[in-house]
């Protein structure tokens, strides 16, 4: 599914990948930890095709294309989605327009149909009652004065209603309360698949309770130093990454 | 890879045809015997003759306003044709009567002319080039004792009212082009709501400039009733040219006791190709009385289009606990200026207004906001609040605020916000991870940001508004 080989990414001339290789198979959730500013939301971004990160070396590539040249509308359509660890506002714009607008796009990409009001409505609301989102919190402006919590279940949603290949889940985690956590999970775990893959973010091994990953990764100053199974992260939480 | 907002891909403006009529120019020159021939072509009485000349006395001894924050070619009012009409029937009975042409004008445009094929609930006047070709629905209006026709029909069929009010809200020497428009003025609409009418549709008129080298200057004027109500739109277009056309409309509003006045703008004349040539020269000159108590007049404005706009849609809050209130959208792509606000003028007690501008800059376009609040020393309790708010895309724009503030009263309680922020790279990426192009996800974003000023458009009005700044917004990121 996706393939990062030797990546190297620099911001004002400042590396901050350096050198780094993840492997995604298909149905596959593999979990990043690491310390604060080692590049995880970086890695994150330039998954997604943020334009401030420059890729210098290596290779991305997805589902058999090469990621780099490719905008990131073009990623979204393929399949690409990222839950954001700093959801942006976007005062006056309701929640509901942004996604319908986001769907469609998806679906004229694929040569599908647009889909219409009443039938998106009916998704949403479908979608809003299993992630337990207030109906309210779909006409408000796009994140807009939401709660912390309000935007990561907004994220989730999001994913829900997009249903990306690939998901990045960036610290979608932190500022949740432990009933918002579960229902994150939940989110999460409905829709794992043998097609669907994720990478979770995360500083918490609390999360990974919920979200059973196949593979945990230590990110280290912009590389992978350590992959290993889900008991990695337990080892984490305990010894924190001095030995790193 | 960045976002590429300099990257213009000129975006054709879809009402730049031609209509092919015979038209009837008169010669081109500013004097007298041009005011003259354009009086005696439109029938007028011997007083409004007079206003005009005394109109063009004034104009001969003022200079232009340089105050602006403009940059424009200087203009030769004697390389001007100031009037211009269809030779065909010029007051035209029955649809009928129209020129296929024209007639296909509007159809093009969007404005059916049919009754049955106007938007529910909206009457029309077509205003083309000098002459007003067409009023819709005047007979359903009339049934409710509204007056909605041409400001040359109403000077025919309703002499008192409009020498009684003409120039009582702008006067003919009030400043540059409103004088120039007070001699030279050729059509525009008229409407009389009548005291406790709800005016039952929303009224427009629909301005099209089509003669090459002649100018528009139109006049319209609103009269409401104690405690009557009237919503009013005017849109415009022009063809697309190489030379530069001037547009200098006066606008008289006088809300009496508890009236309303709605006023909404979609402004889109011809803004010039992406070297800046041609587009039309838009020196407006709008305001409103609240004469009466409790008198409400608010104005709305889409600018889109035109070269140059110069325009401050004004409220004079004469009677006690009047309301005016100024919303405004203005953006400027490519080399468009505009230098645009309003201006509210405290006169009576518990007057209040609300001033909300929203200016949006793209391309090499400049933005500018000028606004005064005056509080004069018997407004006691007087409230003002204003918000101006500027957008750039990309770095070749640039917007100004210029807000003015005049009390003379100390009960008054002003506030006042702004805000400029750059589209944010943050939100652009946002919408584009989710799957919008740069083109969406900036008009999403700009719309977004004009929320506030198109919520007060009358609902059939606020979806075209939205479509067109997502138009004019076409080719500002690549
Ligand atoms: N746009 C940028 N300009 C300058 N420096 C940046 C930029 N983006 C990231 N950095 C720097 O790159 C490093 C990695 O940042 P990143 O956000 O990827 O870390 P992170 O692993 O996600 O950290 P955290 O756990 O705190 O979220 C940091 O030192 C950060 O300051
Ligand atoms: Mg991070």
């Amino acid at each position: 599914m996706l393939e990062v080989r030797n990546l190297h990414v620099q911001v004002d001339d400042k590396e901050i990948l350096k050198g780094l290789n993840i492997t995604v198979a298909p149905g596959e959730v593999h979990s990043i930890m690491g310390p604060n500013g080692s590049g995880k939301s970086t890695l994150a971004q330039v998954l997604a095709g943020k334009e401030t990160y420059e890729v210098t070396e290596g290779e991305i590539t997805f589902q058999g294309k090469d990621l780099i040249d490719l905008e990131p509308e073009e990623r979204a359509c393929e399949g690409i989605f990222l839950a954001f660890q700093y959801p942006v506002e976007i005062p006056g714009v309701a929640n509901t327009y942004l996604l319908r607008e986001a769907l469609n796009a998806k679906r004229e990409y694929w040569n599908e149909k647009p889909l219409k009001h009443v039938e998106f409505a009916k998704l949403a609301r479908e979608k809003m009652r299993e992630l337990g989102i207030d109906e309210d919190l779909l006409k408000r402006s796009v994140n807009t004065g939401f709660s912390g919590g309000e935007k990561k279940r907004n994220e989730v949603f999001q994913m829900q209603i997009l249903e990306p290949r690939l998901s990045v889940l960036d610290e979608t985690d932190s500022g949740l309360d432990i009933d918002a956590l579960k229902i994150v999970a939940n989110g999460v775990n409905s829709m794992r698949g043998t097609e669907r893959s994720f990478i979770v973010i995360t500083h918490y091994q609390r999360l990974l309770n919920y979200i059973v990953p196949d593979f945990v990764h230590v990110m280290v100053d912009g590389k992978i130093v350590k992959s290993g199974g889900k008991e990695l992260a337990q080892e984490l939480e305990e010894k924190g990454y001095a030995g790193f | 890879m960045s976002v590429d907002f300099e990257k213009l891909a000129q975006e054709e403006y879809k009402y730049g045809f031609v209509t092919d009529v015979e038209q009837e120019i008169v010669p081109k020159g500013l004097n007298e015997d041009t005011i003259r021939l354009i009086s005696s072509k439109k029938n007028e009485p011997e007083w409004l003759l007079e206003w005009r000349l005394g109109a063009y006395e004034r104009w001969k001894k003022m200079n232009e306003p340089r105050w602006a924050f403009l940059r424009y070619p200087k203009i030769d009012f004697n390389d001007i044709s100031y009037y211009a009409a269809p030779k065909s029937n010029p007051r035209p009975k029955s649809l009928d009567e129209i020129d296929p042409e024209i007639k296909e004008t509007y159809d093009k445009l969007g404005i059916p002319l049919e009754e049955q094929k106007m938007l529910a609930g909206v009457a029309v006047d077509a205003v083309f080039d000098s002459v007003s070709v067409f009023t819709t629905f005047k007979e359903k209006l009339a049934e409710e004792g509204v007056i909605f026709c041409s400001i040359s029909e109403a000077v025919e069929e309703h002499p008192g009212l409009v020498r009684k009010y003409l120039g009582s809200v702008v006067p003919r020497g009030d400043n540059f082009y409103a004088a120039l428009n007070s001699a030279v003025f050729t059509d525009g609409s008229f409407v009389y709501v009548p005291k406790g009418v709800r005016c039952p549709m929303e009224l427009s008129t629909y301005f099209r400039i089509n003669a090459e080298n002649t100018g528009q200057f139109e006049r319209t004027l609103i009269i409401a009733e104690e405690g009557s109500y009237v919503s009013y739109l005017e849109g415009c277009t022009a063809p697309q040219r190489d030379d530069s056309q001037l547009h200098a409309a006066v606008v008289e509003l006088i809300a009496h006791d508890d009236a309303t006045i709605k006023y909404s703008t979609i402004q889109n004349w011809y803004p010039g190709d992406k070297q800046g040539k041609g587009g039309i020269y838009n020196f407006v000159t709008k305001r409103g009385r609240c004469v009466g108590r409790a008198s409400r007049i608010s104005w709305t404005q889409v600018e889109t289009g035109s070269a140059i706009t110069w325009k401050y849609p004004s409220c004079v809050l004469e009677g006690d606990n009047s309301v005016g209130e100024f919303y405004s959208v203005a953006l400027t792509n490519r080399l468009q200026q505009a230098d645009t606000g309003t201006k509210m003028v405290h006169v009576g007690k518990n007057t209040s207004s609300t001033i909300i501008s929203k200016g949006i800059s793209a391309g090499e376009g400049q933005n500018i906001y000028r606004g005064l609040v005056e509080i004069g020393k018997n407004a006691e309790k007087a409230r003002n609040y204003t918000q101006c708010d500027s957008m750039l895309i990309g770095d070749r724009c640039g917007a100004h605020t210029f807000p003015y503030i005049e009390v003379k009263n100390s009960t008054a309680h002003m506030e006042h916000e702004a805000s400029t922020s750059k589209i944010g790279e943050d939100q652009m990426f946002y919408c584009r991870q989710r799957g919008l192009s740069a083109e969406d996800a900036v008009s999403l974003i700009v719309n977004g940001f004009c929320k506030e000023v198109f919520k007060e458009l009358p609902f059939e009005f606020a979806v075209e508004a939205e479509k067109l700044l997502s138009v004019s917004l076409e080719g500002s990121v690549g």
